[in-house]
Parts: structure tokens; C-alpha cells; sequence
């Protein structure tokens, strides 16, 4: 069997240009709209599931001790997952790159002839750019949650991680199922946009060769993937094709089933406020001999994808702990107005911040890492205590720090500017010493009239900054 | 050298030396969850579900086979897929047809008639394992009798269980099944039917899977 060719992984828009594209949105009245209500429907919705502070707040230790424990037992866990699917008969494949990724999947696809394959939503294959590969080796990958299906019609991405199409209003979907779905004429009914998209894939989970899917969580001790959903598509995809394929990246492992409870309980409430998900599909092998469906051949990617570089770090490793609910980029100010696609990686918001430069290499992200108001509404709802503003600092220091031989991170010092650490050498120089602040600070009340009218990003929204004609040193002498 | 060693080998350079406390799950259920009595959890299940749209139906033992009856009668539903090799399933397959019902009987590998569960299967009717009080949850166990396309494809999915099966929570169904000595092929929770709030938040039920959920709990003997 020859490898499929599949292009250098595609990145759906250039990772630098994030200021341009932010400022788009920012300029757009109705994505404002979109996201402000979507956010705050999110937040209430949340909310409401978490009236007992204690509660919450133990529940959110707890999910920490969970991620932490498996996480320092990852490659013993990553072991013993695989002997227990082994043993249970599901094929297990590791990957390090996306290219890998795909070639693994394109060659399951290609071995069983495979035309369609029916995807679940699944952020790991948005990561590795499935979809282009799929299609430039000839085999139609079709999204099935919903969401996907509408930003796929569209041509586009999804913009949040849990509601895929969040950035789009119902007449825009109702004119886009017009235009591309045959046989359609506008409706912006919401459920009947829904039996639309409903009828359309019926049809195709029953053509499908392949079923594809992400995973939630994946349980080592007994050989079991674990996936959560509301529409039916997932449990779809995992049962009615005749093969199906799961891909997840390695650090989604718990070592034992009660570990799965307290972290299925985190994610749904604090992804979409709901107490429990519609669906928590558990899949330990495929079709035993006398069962009368389900896939006869189950397969898991392991994708590393740049996360055993955080996981080296003791405190980068701390991005692993993650469960993908969404709250942090729900309830950031940066992504309420920006949106999802301005960052122009698969995963936007905090996590996206903190994640992405482990799998892009800092070059393409040290702009990402400098967005945020470091308010501290992520590491606050995040449901496994990732410290994300922390996070953000380190990645700072590492994106902006001058190159040196032990680096923590590729990239690392990519966006280090020789004048600008001058500057701050300079004024760190000026702040130690009272004698030269006292002078620094008089020469300023001196000669402000110096300063510049245009002050670059500063004064393109705001009147020039001065230094104020006395110093707070001089107003407190005249008051003796 | 394999992807699988390279992965693994980086991996375990870095290692943690000091190996965490393992996490204390059951004290935290200990402390954050009462256990409640048979009525109680059968109650909770019951307006858990109800909100998430599902029909409950309170039957005896005996009497759930008219109620089942009138479920469909009312819904103008004439045919529903049943498992010929589960109690409940024959006792629908030879009572319903008198009654104007057709029973088709789950009883061949999906290749065989794929289509015909996919565009000619409006109802299909199922033993739930057991359920959870504080989610509303039903708990199924697919199994070569009821396979798992039967509670997904049909468009409405009735489910007979015993309230005697109701946990407090999923962890303590799982401790007291002893579900990690060994998970069949699929093991499922659903709480409602199939929904989605894809397009602008907008709940709309019947998105992939079941457009209703119809549960019929016998009530008998509750502790």
C-alpha cells in the first residue's frame, strides 16, 4: 500500500495578520452582535449550573487532581490504554505530526476503498487540516455535528470549539442551505434548518464507508473511548459505518473509569450549562462476534503534535490539563470581540493562546500570547484550574526573551527585539537609582513639550500622552 | 525508530520523579452527594428528564404493554422494531400485532437491511440497564440482542425501566455495577433526544438521533 501524498498541512489563514483580522471584527457591528450574545447566553447558562460555590470550587480541585495524577503518569497510561485496546481489539496508531496523522487515516480510507467518510465533531482533525487532505487524496470527508456541517457548507472554519458556527445569524444560514443545499428554498425556521441538515445526512451515514470521531476521554484501565455529544451524529458516526476511526491527542488519558465522572460533570456543565450531555457514548471494542452492528474494525490516532513539548516543562504542562468545555474563551473579553477566527488558529481564546505555540512553533504565534488583558476570567472558570494568565506570562517571556541554547519551546525568542529591551534595560537602570529617577522625572515635566503628537497605536483612539507640567514629588513640597 | 517509541521515549525523559496523590473520587461523592430513597431517585430522574424533553410514563409490571400501546396509538405510529431474544421484546412482538402494530424483529446483521432501518423504522422500543437521579440519565447496554442502532436511528425511541434501577449519580452506578472489571462493546448514557443549539442558540430536538424519547418506568416496589 502506497502512502497517500497529502500537501504540507494547511493553515486556514496565516497565523501572523491577527491584528488585521482583529480589527475587522471589531469594526463589524453584527459579529459584535453574534459573539456578545452568544457569550453571555453561555455564561448564564453556565452559571446557573454552579448556584454552590463550594461546590464548584471542589469539584474543580477535584478535575485538577484527576488531569494532574494521569498526566504525571501519561506514557505509562499511553502503555497501558493501548494493551487494554489491543486486548479489546481496536488498533491503535501513533502519530507525531498532522502529516503523519493523515497518512495513517488516508490509509485506513484507502485499504477498505473508502469514498465517504462521516466525521464527528472532532477538534484533533480540524488540527491536523483532515478535510484538505482527504479531499486532495480523492475521498470526501462530510461533517456531520451540525455546526461543522454549516461551516463546511460555507467553505469556512469553525470559530468556537463547542458551537462551530456561533459567528453565524440564522438568515445567513437559511440563505446558505438555499444556495447549497439541492432542493432547498430559504427558510430561517430554525427546526426546519435543522430537518434539513437532518435529511441531507441520514442519508449519508448510511452511504458512509468511514466514521470518524474525536474523543472526550479515553480510559486506560479498561480499554474504552469516551465521547460526548447532544446531536446523535457522534454515536452515528462510531456505529453505522462499517469502520471507524477515532483520533485524539495523547493527552486526553485517564487511568481509571471513576476518573471519567467528575470530569464529564466539569465539561458539560461548563462548556454549555447543561448537567449532563444528551450522549456519553462508550466504545470498548468493535462488533463481537453475534452482535448485530457497530463497526467491525475500530481504530485510535494518538497525536502528539507538539504536546510532549509542554508536557517536558513542569509548568507548561499544565496546558494538558484541559477538557476543550470552551468557558475560558466564553468568558474572555479579548475573544467576545474578536471572535474565533481573528486568531487564525483551530483552537482560538485562552486555551488556543496557550496551546497553539506548542503546536505552530512561536514564530507564527508570539502576537497571540501578547492579546490578552490578563483580567483573569479564564484561569477563574477554567474547570481544571489551568493557571491560564500565568501561562500567559511564561509564554510572553518565552516568545520575547533574547534567543539563547536551552530553549523550552521551539521559536522561542521570536519575537525578541534588540531596541526594546534596550528600552527596558534603560528604564529599569533609571527606577533603581532615586537620583536619576528624580532627574528622568524633572527633564520629563521640562521638556514635554517634546513628546510627539503622534504616538503610533496610543493616540490612533486617544488624545497625546504628556508628562504632567509638576511632578507629584513638586505638588507634595508646595503643600509642605 | 517508530513514532510510537519516539512519542513515548520524550514522554518519559520528562517524567515527573515524585508521582501524584491519586485523586480522592469517592470522598468527594461521600461529601457531595445523599443518597435518597427509591421514590425520591425515581422523582429526580423523572424532572431531570422531563426537562430534557422526554416523556415519562409511570406502568406496572404487568399493565406497561397498554401503555406502550396507547404511546403509539396516539403518536399514529404503526410498526415498531423490537428484539425477539429479550422478554419484553417478545411480549411486544406477540401482543402489539393484534392490536394493529406491526413488530418487526431486529434479528439479522444491519447489512442485510440497512435501508429499511434508515427510511422504514419509526419507532424502535428498549430495556434501559438502568438510570441516574441527578442528570435524568438513562444508562443502556447495547448488546447482541439490542443492538445499538435500535435506540438511535428510529425516529422515536421508547425505553422500559425499572425505577428499582435508579442511581444517585453515574459514579455510583459504575462502582456498584463494577463497571471497570469490563465495558461491553458500547456502553451509553442518554438523557433526552437527540438536540442542537448550533443555529443561534436555538434549541431544535430531532437532530441525528431520536426526535422523541418515551420512558416507561415501572414503579413497584420502591424502597
Amino acid at each position: 500500500m502506497n502512502a497517500p501524498q497529502t500537501p504540507h498541512t494547511l493553515h486556514f489563514m496565516p497565523s501572523a495578520g491577527f491584528r488585521a483580522r482583529a480589527k475587522d471584527v471589531v469594526d463589524n457591528p453584527f459579529l459584535r452582535q453574534s459573539f456578545r450574545g452568544a457569550m453571555d447566553f453561555l455564561m448564564t447558562k453556565r452559571a446557573a449550573q454552579f448556584p454552590d460555590a463550594e461546590e464548584l470550587e471542589s469539584l474543580r480541585t477535584l478535575g485538577e487532581s484527576i488531569r494532574q495524577y494521569n498526566l504525571a503518569k501519561l506514557p505509562d497510561l499511553l502503555e497501558q490504554l493501548e494493551a487494554n485496546l489491543v486486548r479489546n481489539g481496536i488498533q491503535v496508531h501513533w502519530a507525531e505530526t498532522p502529516d503523519e496523522a493523515n497518512e495513517i487515516i488516508l490509509g485506513i480510507c484507502k485499504h477498505h476503498e473508502a469514498k465517504l467518510m462521516v466525521k464527528g465533531k472532532s477538534m484533533v482533525s480540524e488540527e491536523i487540516e483532515l478535510n484538505h487532505a482527504a479531499e486532495a487524496a480523492g475521498i470526501g470527508a462530510l461533517e456531520s455535528d451540525m455546526g461543522e456541517y454549516i461551516v463546511q457548507l460555507a467553505g469556512e472554519k469553525p470559530s468556537h470549539i463547542i458551537m462551530p458556527a456561533i459567528h453565524k445569524t440564522k438568515q445567513e444560514i437559511a440563505q446558505l442551505f438555499a444556495d447549497k443545499v439541492e432542493g432547498v428554498d430559504y427558510t430561517d425556521n430554525v427546526d426546519a434548518l435543522i430537518q434539513i441538515g437532518r435529511n441531507v445526512l441520514r442519508q449519508k451515514f448510511l452511504e458512509a464507508d468511514i466514521g470518524l470521531s474525536g474523543v472526550n476521554f479515553a480510559v486506560a484501565e479498561t480499554g474504552t473511548l469516551c465521547l460526548v455529544e447532544n446531536e446523535g451524529n457522534g454515536r452515528m458516526c462510531t456505529t453505522a459505518p462499517p469502520v471507524h476511526i477515532a483520533i485524539t491527542g495523547i493527552e486526553k488519558i485517564v487511568e481509571k473509569l471513576e476518573h471519567v465522572p467528575p470530569l464529564l460533570s466539569l465539561l458539560t456543565r461548563s462548556a454549555t450549562g447543561q448537567n449532563i450531555s444528551t450522549y456519553f457514548n462508550m466504545i470498548s471494542s468493535p462488533r463481537k462476534p453475534g452482535e448485530k452492528d457497530g463497526p467491525s474494525e475500530v481504530h485510535l490516532v494518538l497525536l502528539d503534535n507538539g504536546r510532549s513539548q509542554a508536557y517536558a516543562d513542569e509548568q507548561l504542562r499544565k496546558t494538558l490539563q484541559c477538557i476543550r468545555c470552551g468557558a475560558c474563551m466564553n468568558h474572555c473579553p479579548v475573544y467576545t470581540r474578536i471572535g474565533g477566527h481573528a486568531y487564525g488558529t483551530t483552537y482560538p481564546g485562552p486555551i488556543g493562546k496557550i496551546i497553539s505555540p506548542h503546536m505552530l512553533g512561536l514564530e507564527a504565534t508570539s502576537g497571540l500570547v501578547t492579546a490578552s488583558s490578563l483580567c483573569g476570567a479564564c484561569g477563574e472558570v477554567c474547570p481544571v484550574k489551568i493557571p491560564i494568565p500565568e501561562l500567559l506570562m511564561r509564554l510572553r517571556e518565552e516568545a520575547f526573551s533574547k534567543p539563547h541554547d536551552h530553549p523550552a519551546m521551539v521559536g522561542q525568542g521570536a519575537g525578541y527585539s534588540g531596541l526594546i529591551s534596550a528600552v527596558w534595560r534603560g528604564w529599569a537602570f533609571v527606577y533603581r537609582s532615586p537620583a536619576l529617577y528624580r532627574l528622568t522625572s524633572w527633564l520629563g515635566s521640562r521638556f514635554r513639550w517634546l513628546m510627539p503628537s503622534r504616538q503610533g497605536a496610543w493616540t490612533s483612539v486617544r488624545v497625546p500622552l504628556k508628562p504632567a507640567p509638576k511632578r507629584l514629588r513638586d505638588m507634595l513640597k508646595e503643600r509642605g | 525508530m517508530s513514532a510510537r517509541d519516539r512519542i513515548l521515549g520524550k514522554l518519559k525523559q520528562k517524567m515527573p520523579s515524585t508521582v501524584a496523590l491519586a485523586p480522592d473520587v469517592a470522598s468527594w461523592y461521600a461529601t457531595h452527594r445523599i443518597a435518597e430513597s427509591g421514590a425520591d431517585k425515581a422523582q429526580r430522574f423523572r424532572h431531570f428528564i422531563e426537562l430534557a424533553h422526554a416523556e415519562v410514563y409511570a406502568v406496572s409490571r404487568g399493565g406497561w404493554l397498554q401503555k406502550l400501546y396507547e404511546v403509539l396509538a396516539a403518536k399514529q405510529i404503526g410498526k415498531l422494531l423490537v428484539s425477539p431474544g429479550t422478554p419484553h421484546g417478545q411480549r411486544a412482538a406477540s401482543e402489539l400485532p393484534a392490536l394493529g402494530i406491526a413488530c418487526p424483529a431486529y434479528d439479522a446483521p444491519i447489512e442485510s437491511w440497512k435501508e429499511a432501518m434508515f427510511h422504514d423504522t419509526p419507532a424502535g422500543f428498549t430495556r434501559a440497564r438502568g438510570a441516574i437521579a441527578e442528570t435524568g440519565t438513562l444508562i443502556l447496554w447495547p448488546d447482541a440482542d439490542e443492538p445499538r442502532l435500535m435506540s438511535l436511528v428510529p425516529p422515536v425511541h421508547i425505553v422500559l425501566l425499572d425505577a428499582a434501577n435508579i442511581y444517585n449519580t453515574f459514579y455510583e452506578a459504575m462502582q456498584a455495577e463494577g463497571w471497570s472489571n469490563g465495558l461491553p462493546t458500547n456502553a451509553l448514557l442518554i438523557s433526552g433526544p437527540s438536540k442542537t443549539a448550533d443555529i443561534q442558540q436555538t434549541l431544535a430536538y430531532g437532530a441525528h438521533g431520536p426526535k422523541e424519547l418515551v420512558v416507561l418506568m415501572i414503579e413497584e416496589n420502591l424502597q
